[in-house]
């Protein structure tokens, strides 16, 4: 009897729904896309079911904001709602969003079904959303794969297009060789500190010494996720797949799970306080930066220009991850906040202006834009500008915080190869912005009227660019906060530092 | 409203009221007469309004005048802190009186996308109005790194055959030097917490920032670094000719006119504010290269055939004085280079505007084209001979009082300076003079030159007020020094304890 009392109480608790509410709502949402899809035809899918998934984002950022008022741990401690989670599940959801409203146009333009697509989206936010609250890391393994697999089968959506099929293929190859590497890296830090929650692993890890087993589980542990973020020298897919994915669907791989990868990696670095991870980041970030501006250099196609440009950019990020704590963090956070908002708008042009079978992605289609297109010009340049850093862009007050975080902790050589780089990364968004403005058109791409979806997901990713750029004080103050708690739990927590290595509850 | 009151919020007005006039203008429609009027209210009110500035400037006190200071962003701690001395005083108002003269002289030149010319002209406006009225240091490059947009797209959408080319390296010359700025910048706020330019110097000279002899060689080196370029001063000046051959004549003369003051002001301002032992340690052989740019770019312009690159060149040459007098560290130097910044500005912006002019009915800047134009434009070969008198420092015309100044200031820091930069002055009469000797005088070389139309309205409207700010400049030099004046003898204050300290030990 008591036994069972003790079973009992030990099941979840409603507060523990709560917290992973988003992800259900998200789940409930993606299901209902799917069993909608056959009854559908095929002109009323493609408005209904974008119109459901839109609603299921929206109702996921409702479903966030009441989670929010439950802070704290749920299903034995895998999963932790915190204003680190919360950031993370807005950000990845809102960027859900956005691509959704930029898919409306494309969709109906490359005739492609619809069904699938959305409901695929749904479900790699839901995996996305759980990576940045799991605290678990086989949770954690899990939450990667169902946001990888989404990400593997949209990369290919493009079905009569030989470059969609090589890049979905590639991306899965390498990308599940990656999670492999991860997966490898989880089971050796078991065995080195015998848990896999990251709080646990990091008390351990204080109390004694560090082993080889360790420095080899932190360093397979970084491979894994240095490929999802795409950073050098784990780089090498992105430029292929970036090409020949659906351009919506390149600026939802290039921000979301990215912005997911990194709230891991965030987690990893600062709470496990992994040992041996100061000069795995210098070097990758280093490397990143470096290989990102001078690949982009050379680049005719922009999205292959824009995957290089990711690459440079997850190189500055992880430069916060080298600084110290509180700052590094919150600087990474804003980063990835300003990063999405500005390359899914220079996406959302992308795709707008490539046009059925994404006939116009070279530069020279780009020509004479800013005449023929004033507007979406000069929204794309404000998008560019930003990925340059130039002054009243979100994109500047990041490389700022970022690399003022970098002098605060000494990395001064770090710094200077962020800075020289970011001077030369300069020179390829000009390239668009001189083509657009500079140029005379050889032969005229048409412009089609912007529609109304895309329009607004235009004007928010625009709106939270400058809003970024000039008043960054609220998304800074509430990552710093959010930081503060994330590092104050490495510090000796009440947490129960029982075994819950195999997630069975404690009895 | 009282004065009091005006004056707590003239530098935000002056600054602002030209992008305001820029916003205005995109509701504009397309009707090209009424942007070209409409730019050039903007452009007078914002003069006017500038006027201000120097009238109310109380000439004795060398604190920051018209100061406002708010916070902008909490963290990191940024503040919007705006104030004047006798630095930037006169900046402002030059920046403010060249530009309704780009407007003027753009008035027929421009006749494509002009909508979009006049807007990116004010937004310039303001982005240079705000480098020399910031004293928060992340506020200054803010303003430092917005004035490069709107040039380079002046330069890449308005300019000549070779734009593109000039627009981008242009823009990479000086982005990538700035960062190296901004990388000194954040190092200074990580060790002191604070933007704050008058903060920071005061905690550098009380020797409250840790570890900042070590690194103060390479902040100095940083901001140098920025700035040199921007002057140009040699070996970095390779930018300059590209960009000012392909320029639009309107942003020639904000390039040469105020542009490149940013250079020499940020030394004044920053390098010299903050680091001036390093200032003083670093003086030989930034003087060496400014005496190099005095003498190569006078020697460069003279075999120049292109009017244009010609008078690029002579900015190179020009500028030179400028570096040269800031670091003589000596009273006549530091006033004769704000004083050669400003006659420059107006000589140099004057020129420029004769040659697009010329160019605009010739389409050319050779000067091989041309020969005896005196005699079918009377009128503009007397305003221009009255310029290049300016401009080769003629006694009694602007060019003179600064050039003698920066001279005196040279010789009295080490002789073998002043001897050598004084040839400049000979080099700069040559390469202008024989300039203006083979285009205006002799007899009409090529017949097309016969029917050359003479100044019209608009263009005496833009070249006449420089011809008298020239004049004026020249013989009442004081009415400008005794703002100057101050602010050079704050400046020079550490290095006075400098040389006493040293006489001490």
């Amino acid at each position: 009897m008591t036994g069972l009392m003790a079973f009992a109480s030990s099941l979840p608790q409603g507060a523990d729904y709560i917290r992973i509410l988003p992800e259900i709502v998200l789940s409930l949402f993606g299901m209902v896309v799917m069993v909608l899809d056959p009854l559908l035809d095929e002109e009323a899918s493609q408005k209904i079911l974008g119109a459901i998934a839109l609603v299921g984002t929206l109702a996921g950022i409702a479903a966030t904001w009441y989670m929010s008022q439950f802070p704290g741990l749920a299903f034995w401690n895998m999963v932790q709602v915190d204003g680190f989670s919360v950031f993370f599940h807005v950000l990845v959801i809102a960027i859900a969003a956005v691509i959704i409203l930029i898919s409306y146009e494309y969709m109906a333009v490359q005739k492609i079904r619809a069904g699938e697509y959305y409901a695929l989206i749904l479900f790699g936010v839901v995996g996305m959303a759980l990576m940045t609250s799991a605290i678990e890391l086989v949770l954690i393994f899990i939450a990667l794969e169902i946001s990888s697999i989404s990400s593997y089968v949209l990369a290919g959506l493009r079905r009569n297009d030989a470059s969609s099929s090589e890049s979905s293929l590639k991306y899965f190859l390498l990308g599940s060789f990656a999670t492999a590497f991860f997966l490898y890296g989880v089971a050796l830090m078991f065995g080195a500190t015998g848990s896999t929650n990251i709080v646990v692993i990091g008390q351990r890890l204080q109390e004694a010494p560090a082993t080889l087993l360790v420095y080899v589980a932190v360093a397979l542990m970084f491979v894994g996720l240095g490929f999802k973020v795409a950073a050098a020298p784990f780089h090498i897919w992105t430029p292929d797949v970036y090409e020949g994915a659906p351009a919506p669907i390149v600026g939802f791989m290039s921000t979301a799970p990215k912005a997911a990868a990194f709230a891991v990696l965030l987690r990893v670095v600062f709470e496990i306080n992994a040992p041996g991870g100061f000069w795995l980041i210098w070097v990758s970030a280093a490397l990143s930066m470096t290989l990102g501006n001078i690949g982009a250099l050379v680049q005719n196609n922009v999205k292959r220009l824009l995957a290089y440009s990711s690459i440079a950019h997850a190189g500055y990020l992880l430069v916060a991850f080298a600084a110290a704590p509180v700052l590094g963090v919150s600087a990474a956070m804003f980063y990835t906040a300003a990063y999405a908002a500005m390359n899914v708008g220079a996406f959302a042009v992308v795709s707008h202006f490539a046009n059925a079978g994404e006939r116009y992605v070279t530069l020279q289609d780009y020509e004479g834009l800013g005449r023929s297109s004033p507007l979406l010009a000069a929204t794309f340049t404000i998008f560019l500008l930003s990925l340059i850093g130039i002054p009243m862009t979100g994109g500047f007050f990041a490389k700022f915080y970022v690399f003022s975080a970098a002098v605060k902790a000494n990395l001064i050589w770090l710094t200077i190869i962020g800075v020289l780089n970011s001077g030369v990364g300069a020179y390829y968004y000009l390239r668009i912005i001189v083509v657009m403005y500079m140029r005379e058109p050889q032969r005229q791409a048409p412009v089609t009227p912007v529609p109304l979806g895309l329009g607004f997901a235009l004007a928010t990713s625009f709106v939270a660019t400058l809003y970024l750029g000039l008043f960054p004080g609220r998304v800074l103050h509430y990552a710093q906060d959010s930081a503060q708690q994330l590092v104050l739990q490495t510090a000796p927590s009440p947490l129960p530092s029982s075994p819950i290595v195999s997630g069975a509850p404690e009895t | 409203m009282s004065t009091d009151n005006l004056s707590s919020v003239i530098l935000t007005l002056v600054t602002f009221a030209p992008l305001a006039g820029g916003l205005l203008l995109m509701l504009l429609p397309r009707r090209d007469r009424d942007i070209r009027v409409f730019s050039l209210v903007v452009s007078l009110l914002t003069f006017v309004l500038s006027l201000h500035l120097p009238v109310y400037f109380h000439r004795e006190h060398t604190q920051f005048h018209y100061e406002i200071n708010r916070q902008w962003i909490s963290s990191p701690n940024i503040h919007y802190h705006m104030g004047i001395d006798g630095f930037s005083l006169w900046l402002v108002v030059l920046t403010t009186f060249l530009t309704p003269l780009c407007v003027l002289i753009s008035w027929k030149s421009v006749h494509e996308r002009v909508k979009e010319f006049f807007i990116l002209l004010l937004i310039l406006e303001t982005a240079l109005i705000g480098v020399f009225t910031s004293l928060d240091l992340f506020l200054f490059y803010f303003f430092w790194e917005a004035t490069l947009i709107p040039m380079a797209l002046l330069i890449g959408v308005f300019g000549h055959e070779r734009k593109v080319y000039a627009a981008v390296k242009f823009f990479m010359y000086t982005m990538i030097a700035s960062v190296f700025m901004l990388a000194a910048i954040l190092w200074l706020y990580a060790h002191t917490g604070t933007f704050d330019f008058v903060t920071i110097r005061d905690r550098i000279t009380s020797g409250g920032v840790p570890n900042f002899p070590a690194a103060a060689q390479w902040l100095f080196l940083g901001f140098f670094l920025a700035f040199a370029v921007k002057v140009p001063l040699f070996p970095f000046h390779t930018w300059l000719p590209d960009a000012h051959v392909e320029a639009p004549t309107a942003g020639s003369v904000l390039l040469a006119g105020v542009l490149l003051k940013m250079g020499t002001y940020g030394m004044l301002r920053f390098n010299l504010g903050l680091f001036p032992e390093q200032s003083r340690s670093n003086a030989p052989w930034i003087m060496i290269l400014a005496l190099i740019g005095i003498i190569y770019g006078a020697l460069v312009a003279m075999v120049q055939p292109n009017m244009k690159k010609l008078i690029a060149y002579s900015s190179v040459s020009h500028l030179g004085f400028v570096v040269l007098g800031i670091f003589s560290f000596t009273q006549a130097g530091l006033n004769g280079a704000m004083f050669v910044m400003l006659a420059h500005g107006i000589s140099t912006g004057a020129l420029f505007m004769l040659a697009g002019i010329l160019h605009e009915r010739r389409h050319t800047y050779e000067i091989s084209e041309f020969g005896g134009l005196a005699s079918p434009m009377p009128v503009y070969a007397a305003s221009y001979l009255f310029i290049v008198l300016a401009s080769v420092g003629l006694p009694l015309l602007n060019g003179f009082i600064g050039e003698f100044l920066v001279l005196s200031g040279a010789f009295q820091d080490r002789a073998i300076y002043g001897v050598l930069a004084a040839t400049g002055v000979i080099w700069s009469a040559i390469y202008l003079l024989w300039m203006y000797q083979r285009v205006f005088f002799g007899k009409v070389t090529h017949p097309v030159n016969n029917s050359v139309a003479d100044l019209v309205g608009f263009e005496k409207a833009a070249i006449w007020p420089c011809a008298a700010a020239a004049l004026v400049m020249g013989v009442a030099p004081i009415l400008w020094l005794n703002a100057i004046n101050p602010a050079v003898q704050a400046a020079l204050a550490p290095f006075a304890q400098m040389a006493s300290r040293m006489v001490g030990q």
